[in-house]
Parts: structure tokens; sequence; C-alpha cells
């Protein structure tokens, strides 16, 4: 192992090392630990200009409670899981398909096509802006989810399939010769024997595309523009102008709009991980 | 009768070729439809003055030479170029961290999960947190150097330290992900070579240098790969953060790209496509450099 496992090294080094972790955490989180401790703060607070020292009183409740209540926050919010299941559902189920095509057939163009997959999803997608839209507003789609899902779909299907077709290279290709001389349909290979091997990849990708998908703003500025269709990102900015300068709401808003993929990583954090390093890194 | 047999014999003397059409079809159409010809339509709609309703006029390369005496242009380039270059830095700030944290103390794979944690926050939060961080009143960097006999600074409000106050925040989540993949590829070093390191009496930097990070090339070459896009993807940090400003001195090329074509600045569809293909043909070299370095992969792993 390296660094030198701390365990072989002096005690006085361990006990520094010990208290240096969590000082460092601290520091690397400040930022964030600023807007949580601004986001149970009153009002009275930042008029009397007491940003750092104790809060005058507890106010948790109740400004998380206004997020909640009275503004549109809780529309965003049902947006953005409306945007974000399907697209995810979308999106794997396609990339399980292609990933299989080119994971297990040899083809002329196999490797063109993948390739293609590759490169269109390393393209700073803003450029893709004006003709999307374009595509999106002819199509009727303009400030639909629907619009924005089935770009997304598109857009992510280029990741997965790097990503699936990375997976089933891996797997254990004599299962696969063992079925077809069996006789077995090739469909019946990807339903029966593929598939079910992939549960680890689909959960990696599930949960990273959920995160990226969640986190999304530009498209959800470039493609809508209304409470109606608009996801959390997007909406965050009209919360903070209703809310201009009342920096304990603003905060308790924007902790509650970045909540689900927080949530969603602690839980599944090492299909996450699994997801980030490609697959490429073991 | 005899005609649905040979149907599907037929069907079945080309499954092999059929199965991986259909099933890449759904797929492929998609992506097509979606992200290449777009692209390509890009190539296109830069060639015409387009207000994105009406009629499109062909003007050839004007947008382009209109581009090369555009002083914002300009702006935003050398800005793309210093967002590359700085978060590159990203690369060895996670490789410090994930040294650092590969121990096996209590507790320390939540200390690791909390330090990833600014990854999984969107970037409009990231944005919004650290405008307030730089606040020049309210804003606890400013309250830190106050104690230290500092600042007050604006940071966000001074043209010639902006895009740097910006590019700091994205260097926060982008050296949180260069972590990770450091730790998991220090997680598969071989602990025989680092043993045969020591014995031929190598430690500290130069066993980091010729026995760990030779292995560490696969995380390395992702950490690049997703740094390069990450830098020039940046865009909601600068439309939380200065919204362009001050002066138009945070743009970054998809940044105008957007408001030349989106904003109240005006709709110039052509125009913006314009910048998207510069911004596009940067990022081709690197797309190049990346297939070609993953074709090798391919080659090698086929024999």
């Amino acid at each position: 192992m390296f660094p030198t496992p701390i365990e072989k090294r002096s005690r006085g080094a361990q006990i520094t090392y010990q208290a240096l972790v969590p000082l460092a955490l601290i520091m690397w989180l400040l930022p964030l630990i600023a807007v949580a401790l601004f986001s149970i703060r009153p009002l009275a607070d930042f008029t009397n200009g007491n940003y750092w020292g104790l809060p005058s009183s507890f106010e948790f409740f109740s400004n998380y409670g206004k997020v909640f209540l009275e503004s549109d926050m809780p529309r965003y919010m049902l947006n953005s899981v409306l945007i974000t299941v399907p697209t995810v559902i979308g999106a794997v189920a396609l990339s399980c398909m292609t990933g299989f095509a080119l994971g297990i057939y040899r083809f002329r163009g196999n490797l063109l096509i993948f390739f293609m997959f590759i490169a269109g999803n390393f393209v700073p997608f803003q450029i893709l802006m004006v003709p999307v839209r374009d595509l999106t507003v002819s199509a009727g789609l303009y400030d639909t989810k629907l619009g924005l899902v089935l770009f997304h779909i598109a857009f992510q299907t280029g990741f997965c399939t790097l990503f699936m077709r990375n997976f089933i290279r891996a797997l254990p290709f004599e299962l696969i010769e063992a079925a077809r001389v069996e006789g077995i349909a090739e469909w019946r290979i990807f339903w029966y024997i593929v598939l079910p091997l992939m549960k680890p990849a689909i959960a990696a990708l599930s949960v990273l595309i959920f995160t990226f998908i969640w986190n999304d703003y530009f498209w959800a500025i470039v493609l809508t523009q209304g409470p109606d269709a608009q996801p959390v990102t997007a909406g965050i900015t009209s919360f903070n102008s209703q809310f201009v300068a009342q920096y304990h709401l603003m905060s308790a808003g924007s902790i509650v709009a970045a909540l689900p993929p927080v949530a969603m990583f602690f839980m599944m954090q090492r299909h996450f991980i699994a997801g980030l390093t490609l697959g490429a890194v073991k | 009768m005899a005609t649905a047999h040979d149907d599907m014999s037929w069907i079945r003397r080309n499954r092999m070729t059929l199965t991986p059409l259909l099933f890449l079809a759904p797929g492929v159409l998609f992506f097509l439809a979606y992200v290449i010809i777009p692209i390509l339509q890009s190539f296109n709609i830069s060639l015409y003055d387009w207000d994105g309703l009406g009629q499109a006029t062909y003007i050839g390369l004007d947008n382009y030479r209109e581009l090369a005496t555009d002083r914002a242009f300009e702006i935003s380039l050398w800005n793309n170029v210093k967002w590359l270059v700085l978060y590159l830095l990203a690369i060895p700030a996670g490789l410090f961290i994930a040294l650092f944290l590969n121990q096996t103390i209590v507790g320390i794979r939540l200390y690791k999960s909390l330090f990833f944690f600014p990854f999984v926050i969107s970037q409009v939060v990231v944005g919004l947190v650290f405008s307030w961080f730089y606040l020049p009143r309210e804003g606890l960097l400013n309250a830190v150097l106050g104690v230290v006999g500092l600042g007050p600074i604006n940071v966000l409000g001074d043209p010639t330290l902006a895009t740097y106050g910006i590019i700091a925040a994205g260097l926060w989540p982008q050296t949180a992900y260069c972590m990770i993949l450091y730790l998991t590829g220090l997680n598969a070093v071989d602990p025989e070579q680092i043993e045969a390191g020591r014995l031929d009496g190598a430690k500290g930097w130069r066993m980091l240098w010729h026995v760990i990070l030779p292995q560490l090339k696969p995380a390395t070459f992702i950490a690049f790969v997703v740094t390069i896009i990450g830098a020039l993807r940046s865009f909601d940090l600068i439309s939380i953060m200065t919204n362009g400003g001050p002066f138009g001195s945070t743009r970054v090329l998809s940044f105008y790209m957007f408001e030349k074509a989106l904003s109240e600045y005006g709709f110039r569809m052509g125009y913006g496509s314009a910048i998207a293909v510069v911004l596009f043909l940067i990022m081709l070299v690197f797309i190049g450099y990346f297939l070609w370095s993953m074709y090798q992969d391919e080659k090698a792993a086929r024999h």
C-alpha cells in the first residue's frame, strides 16, 4: 500500500494524522458548511449583520417550511423527478441493446459506430444548442418535459453505450458460445444470459445518469421556460429572485435542490463509483 | 407455407447480421438525430444570417469574418484557454488528496465519501454556494481574510479576478472527481512492486514517480479526459455566478454562444453556430487524441 500505512508509523504521527483528516475535511467543505449554517438562521441575523456569530434563534423548520409551502419548489422538484426517471430508464434500456450489439458481434463498422458514440459523448454539448432547440420547437415539444427527456436519452446513450459495451466485453464469452451451440435464439441469449449478468452495470449507470440529469442546468434553460416543465436546477433561479437577498431562504432552497442526488450517492455509493471510473479502473 | 419457411430460414441464416442491426437501430437513430446531425447542422447554420424564426439568408463566411474582429469573442476564447490550463490543476490536487486519504483508520470510508461530496451536488448549487462565499459583506471568504487582516475583496465584481474565482469554484468538484479516480487506482496498485521498490531503496517522491504513477496511468488518462471535457463545457457556474460579467470579462465560448443565439442580446442563430463550430474544432483536437489512445488499447486487447 502506498503511502506507507499510518499504523506502521510512530504513535505521534498516528495521532497527528487522525486529527488532521477531520480538520482538512472541514476546510474542504467550508463553503457548504457556511450555506448550511445560513439556512437555519432567522432573517433578523442578516439585517443585524450577525452572519457568523451564534444564531439568535434556530429557524430550521420555518425556513425549510417556507421553501416547501410558499414557493414553486415542490413543483420544480416533481418536474425534476419526472424528467430524470424516464431519462434513466430510456438511456439504460437503449444502451443495454447497443452495448450488447457492439460487445458481442463482430461486423464491419462495429468500432466505427462505437467511436461515433464516444466522440459524440465528448463534445461540449452546448454546440448542439441551436439545432436541438430548433428540432424541439418544430416537434412542438418546446417547454415540455418530454422534449427534455428525449434529448437527454439520446445524449446519455453515448456515455452509456461506452460503459455497457466495455462491461459486456469483459463477460466470459464462452457462455454465449455455449448457448449458440445449444441453438438458443440470439434475442434469448440477450434476455436470459447477458441481461442478468449486466445488473451491476445497470445499477451503476442508473445512479450516475440520475445525478447527471438531475444536475443538468443548460438544457433546462434552453428547452424549457416556466414552472410547468422546468426542473429544480433552473427553478432555483426564479426561487432566488422571489426571495432576493434573503440568504436564509435561498440557502435552504439550494440545499433542498441538491439533496436527491446526494441521497442517491450515499445509498448507492459502490455502484456510483464503479460508474464514474468507467469500469476501467478496477 | 414454402415461402414462410424460406423467410424463416433467411432470418436464421442472416441472424448474426440482423440481430446486431436491430439491437443498434433505436440507439443509433436517436443519437444521430439529436447529436451527430446537429453537429453537422451547426456547420451549415453558421453560414447563414438567421433569427431562428424567419427566412435564413446565406452570407457565406461573414459570421467568421465578424468573429475575427469581435473583441468579446477574443475574451471568451482567451478565458477558455485559462479554464483549460487551470482546470488541469484538479488532477495533481486530486492525486494529493487521494494519497492523503489512502489509509485505513476508523471512519476513513465516510471521510472519503464526504471529500467526494462536492462532485455530487449540481454545478448550479456549487455556483450559488461560491458566490455567497465570495460576497464582500456577508461572505465567509472575507470574514476569514478579515481575521488575518486582509481584504475585503470583491472577487466576482473585479474583472481581473472574476474568472479565476469561478475556476476555483469549478476546481472544487473536479478535484473531488479526480480524487475518487486515484483512490480507486491506488487500490489496484500491485503491492509486490511496492515491496520491490522498497528493497531497491525507493521511497517518498521517488517511489511515487517511478513505481506508483506508472501504475496509475489508466486513472490519469480518465482524469485528463473528464477534466478537459469539463473545462470546455463550463457554462453553469458562469451563468449562475456572474452571468458573463462584470463587463463581459468572464464569458467563455459556450456562454457567449448562448448569449448571442438565445438571450436578450438578440437571436443570432448563425453567429451563435459559428462560435459553436470554433468550440467544436478546439474539442476535435482532444477527441482525436482520446479516440486514438482508445484505438491503441482496442488493438492491444485483440491480440
